[in-house]
């Protein structure tokens, strides 16, 4: 293994940033196979650097804080990184020492823009910040509020965060229910908590059902998912992600997460999503998209360059021969017109609907 | 109570006639109730079966209308025109002014007839000729009037002064439409000035009706200021009314064409001398509205945005020079002052959607002065707000979409524009000092060439162009990258009303697959619903079709001659939502769905009513 590692990193002499919300992903599935105890390897080299990083600003422990936060709430699996960037915001709020509603917004307007810097390619992180400054603004026009008060209730509306990303995912399997019958079969792609508790939900409620997983390479994340769901007893096939086509007649649905829902009504999700969009809308197979509110964000997307570009390393198993590029892009846009539901806990929404969501929020 | 005083005025009628007793108004009412036996019994005469049958006729007058207003003006007319026989009809007066005592709403009603049956007299005649009907009601209607002027000498004045101003602005029609030449021509001009006549009324009405003003001055003075119907043929709804009218309408212009009927069609060459003629003679006018409006109708000053402001600034100087007379509350005069220089602009060209929006946004403001403010408080506010709704809706806007807009163009891109858009020339202009490295490929079409005058301006700047004609649009778009495209308004459903070519520029494009960019201010979207570009549209001056730069042979010089050619010149067309791919408004990027949402948001910020 020495040897081809080494060599691996000849053939890309500039290798495009490795975006953290998908290591942080990778970690959290945790899936044990030789090529994940490399990229750990990969990890914890780079990790004493990024310490060491957080290490140098001491200085000032208000702004290395919030980071630091935020890797402690984003380490725990169960947690969402949004849940993650509102914790670190309450933190902040929690350990300010400012005296009045302007000074503690800019502030907050400081650590969030450090927590959106920090990983420019996370929508939901930017979409959580986004949402939480929201509040803070709305919350500092109430000039009758006293400064504490209104602190308190910042800082208890951020801890209860966490709950509503839980409830979140209650309330999407809730509804979801309506949409998975007896006897169903239903493809799925990609390692979604939202997702997971939806088909949680509906074998509980005994119903039978047949879910096909993608594999999601390089991620591997459909052995992932295919492992919690056989554990829940539910009959799953595991397809190469190039077997979609050859499958989808057999498919009655797609159940897909989202990284993030764009102003569009299209969604950014793992790439894959929207080939597997385009395959089930040309057989006209219904796509349901399960995603919390909090990662609706103010973006417009045209096509697939339109994003911050979000990379991640892809091991093929063998060297890459020198003067071949590798597309390395983790995400994909899929377009409004290729879905055809988004569960939220707002309800179940048209794609069109989520303009209007934005709108009401942000105007 | 109402429906009987008719039946029982005709009965009265006939007892006079007969007996030719009874001058006084109690002795001429006394006698005709007792006696309907009688009138039924003399029916069968033949000089008599015309008046018995005005009741019925004037019922399905009234009826038809719906509209008491619509009443009195050929029956006050048709008197004018029974003036060879003066004893036939001092004795219908006398009989009929007991009804006419009793009830006041017919009193407002005969007044407002005087004014028009003044301005009606050369035109009723013909139309008395033409048509036996209107003649009987007008019988019915004629005495109805007279008994006003003997009544109140101040309502007696008000209706000289006002029947003047009606005189007037017949006198102005019938100049602006140019038909003066020969017999055969005169016969056409006439039909045509009665249905502009005739058009007022019912504007009157219509502008009665929105505006809901119960005390009568205002009222009369709004529709005495609002002569022009034209904004009607704006909505959906009055369609079928145009349609009905446009065939009298015929004579408006030579050749004009059917599908189109329904918009208005005016010879173009003559406008603008006889305005210029005029000059000395629009008194009522502010010359800064009179100067936009000759503006607008050389073409000098176009685009949604353009003339939006030019009409704010005109009307910005006008409420600076603005006084209010005496016995008058500031807002309601100076409101029908703005009425009245809305309906010259209108008169000039029809008012964009933008225009409408901001006429909104400037009387809503002047309703809701306070009473304290004294008068020069007053004209600092809505001059004021004249400048804020510059600075915030247009100015402030265009920024914020380029600021959007910016974020789609990237380097190696060929953008696409049509036409010469403001906002899409400083989407443009920014993206150059940016540093970014694209390429403008500037699409034109005739008869405007608006395109040409936006490829000298990027051209001077360094950019890169391309220019091209809409034929060859198919063949450019395979190497676009992007579409920007501005738009006149954008409707409820989502629908995109632009220059016309806009939609087939946006068709091509997603048929390639290019994403279609609209960049529009959002006090340019409206709440109307418009499925496609006839129901509702602007119709240029067709000789420009002809006009070919460089040609010396004009092969269609007398093409009016020919009654089997006509020409259309569409100013507008109306793209669907289906075809464009974003919406780039100052509250952000938008999918064309979501239109409805900020007309909504509009509304809560109380910018308008």
């Amino acid at each position: 293994m020495e040897p081809d590692a080494a060599q691996n990193p000849s053939p890309s002499p500039v290798p495009p940033p490795i975006s953290a919300y998908y290591q942080t992903r990778a970690e959290h599935h945790a899936v044990v196979t030789s090529d994940w105890l490399a990229h750990a390897a990969a990890a914890a080299a780079a990790f004493p650097g990024a310490d060491t990083a957080d290490a140098a600003p001491p200085p000032s422990p208000g702004g290395g804080g919030v980071i630091e936060e935020f890797n402690f709430w984003r380490r725990k699996p169960e947690a969402a990184e949004a849940v993650a960037a509102i914790m670190a915001l309450a933190a902040v709020i929690r350990s300010s020492r400012a005296t009045t509603m302007m000074e503690l917004e800019i502030e907050l307007k400081k650590a969030s823009d450090k927590l959106k810097s920090w990983d420019a390619t996370s929508i939901s992180l930017s979409a959580a910040c986004d949402l939480f400054m929201r509040f803070v603004t709305r919350t500092s026009h109430l000039e009758h509020e006293k400064f504490d008060a209104a602190k308190s209730r910042l800082i208890e509306r951020g801890e209860k965060f966490g709950e509503i990303s839980l409830k979140a995912r209650k309330t999407i399997a809730m509804l979801s229910q309506d949409f998975i019958y007896d006897g169903c079969t239903i493809l799925v792609h990609g390692y979604s908590r939202v997702v997971l508790e939806v088909l949680k939900l509906a074998a509980s409620n005994r119903k039978l059902f047949r879910v096909l997983c993608t594999e999601g390479r390089p991620d591997r994340t459909g052995l992932r998912m295919s492992n919690e769901l056989a554990a829940l007893g539910i009959p799953v096939k595991v397809l190469i992600d190039s077997a979609v086509a050859y499958s989808i007649d057999e498919v009655d649905m797609v159940f897909v997460g989202a990284d993030g829902v764009v102003e569009s009504g299209g969604i950014i999700n793992m790439m894959g999503t929207y080939q597997i969009a385009l395959v089930a809308h040309t057989m006209d197979k219904p796509v349901y998209v399960a995603a919390e509110s909090y990662k609706f964000a103010r973006l417009y997307p045209l096509d697939q360059k339109d994003m911050t570009p979000a990379h991640r390393p892809i091991d093929f198993g063998v060297p890459i021969p020198i003067g071949v590029e590798v597309e390395t892009s983790a995400r994909d846009y899929t377009p409004p017109q290729y879905l055809t539901l988004l569960l939220t806990d707002l309800g179940v929404l048209t794609p069109s609907v989520v303009s209007d969501e934005l709108i009401q929020l942000y105007l | 109570m109402d429906l009987r005083r008719p039946p029982r005025s005709s009965s009265g009628g006939v007892e006079p006639k007969i007996r030719q007793v009874g001058f006084f108004t109690p002795d001429a009412s006394a006698p005709s109730e007792p006696m309907p036996p009688a009138a039924v019994v003399q029916a069968p005469s033949a000089q008599q079966r015309p008046v018995t049958a005005s009741p019925p006729a004037s019922d399905d007058f009234s009826q038809g209308r719906l509209s008491p207003v619509m009443i009195p003006p050929p029956r006050h007319a048709d008197h004018l025109a029974l003036g060879p026989h003066p004893p036939a009809a001092a004795d219908v007066v006398l009989a009929t002014s007991a009804p006419v005592r009793s009830s006041p709403r017919l009193d407002i009603v005969s007044e407002i007839g005087d004014d028009d049956s003044w301005s009606r007299a050369p035109s009723a005649v013909e139309l008395e000729e033409n048509k036996c009907g209107l003649a009987e009601i007008r019988n019915e209607g004629a005495p109805a009037s007279i008994p006003q002027k003997q009544k109140t000498s101040k309502a007696e004045r008000r209706a000289i002064q006002e029947a003047q101003r009606a005189a007037k602005a017949a006198a102005k029609e019938a100049d602006k439409s140019g038909k003066s030449a020969g017999a055969a021509m005169s016969k056409q001009a006439k039909p045509a000035k009665t249905a502009q006549k005739k058009d007022v009324p019912q504007a009157a009405s219509t502008l009665a009706s929105e505006k809901k003003a119960t005390e009568r001055p205002p009222e009369r003075e709004k529709k005495l200021d609002a002569p022009h119907p034209r904004m009607q043929f704006d909505d959906v709804h009055k369609v079928e009314k145009a349609k009905k009218r446009a065939v009298v309408n015929q004579s408006e212009a030579q050749n004009r064409v059917e599908l189109f009927r329904h918009l208005p069609q005016y010879v173009h060459g003559t406008q603008l001398p006889d305005l210029e003629s005029k000059f000395f003679q629009l008194e009522p006018m502010h010359p800064s509205v009179y100067k936009v409006g000759l503006q607008y109708l050389s073409g000098e000053v176009s685009g949604g945005n353009d003339r939006c402001v030019a009409m704010l600034l005109a009307f910005k100087e006008a409420i600076k020079d603005y006084t209010t007379p005496t016995n008058k509350t500031l807002s309601r005069d100076l409101t029908a002052k703005i009425s009245s220089y809305v309906s010259f602009l209108i008169e000039c060209r029809p008012l964009s959607i933008s225009m409408g929006n901001a006429i909104r946004f400037l009387k809503s403001r002047i309703a809701k002065l306070p009473h304290a403010l004294s008068e020069s408080e007053a004209k600092t506010s809505l001059q004021s707000d004249i400048d804020r709704f510059i600075n915030e809706k247009i100015v402030l806007a265009d920024k914020v979409i380029v600021s959007h807009a910016i974020t789609k163009v990237r380097d190696n891109d060929v953008l696409l524009t049509y036409g010469s858009s403001t906002v899409v020339e400083m989407i443009l202009d920014y993206a150059h000092e940016l540093g970014r490295n694209f390429r403008v490929v500037v699409v034109d079409s005739r008869p405007k060439l608006e395109g040409q005058g936006l490829l000298r301006r990027l051209v001077a700047k360094g950019i890169n162009c391309t220019y091209t004609h809409i034929n060859a649009i198919s063949y450019i778009m395979h190497e676009v990258t992007r579409v920007l495209l501005g738009a006149s308004s954008i409707l409820s459903n989502g629908t995109v009303y632009s220059r016309v070519g806009t939609a087939s520029v946006a068709m091509v494009a997603h048929a390639f697959g290019v994403p279609v960019l609209v960049c529009c201010e959002a006090y340019k979207f409206h709440e109307r619903v418009q499925l496609d570009s006839i129901c509702a549209n602007e119709l240029g001056d067709p000789d420009v079709i002809l006009k070919i730069p460089g040609k010396a042979e004009d092969h269609l010089k007398n093409w009016a001659d020919s009654a089997n050619l006509q020409l259309l010149n569409l100013t507008y067309d109306a793209t669907p939502p289906d075809y464009v791919s974003m919406i780039i408004t100052d509250y952000g990027m938008l999918p064309p769905t979501s239109v409805p949402v900020i007309v909504r948001e509009y509304r809560k910020e109380q910018l308008w009513i």
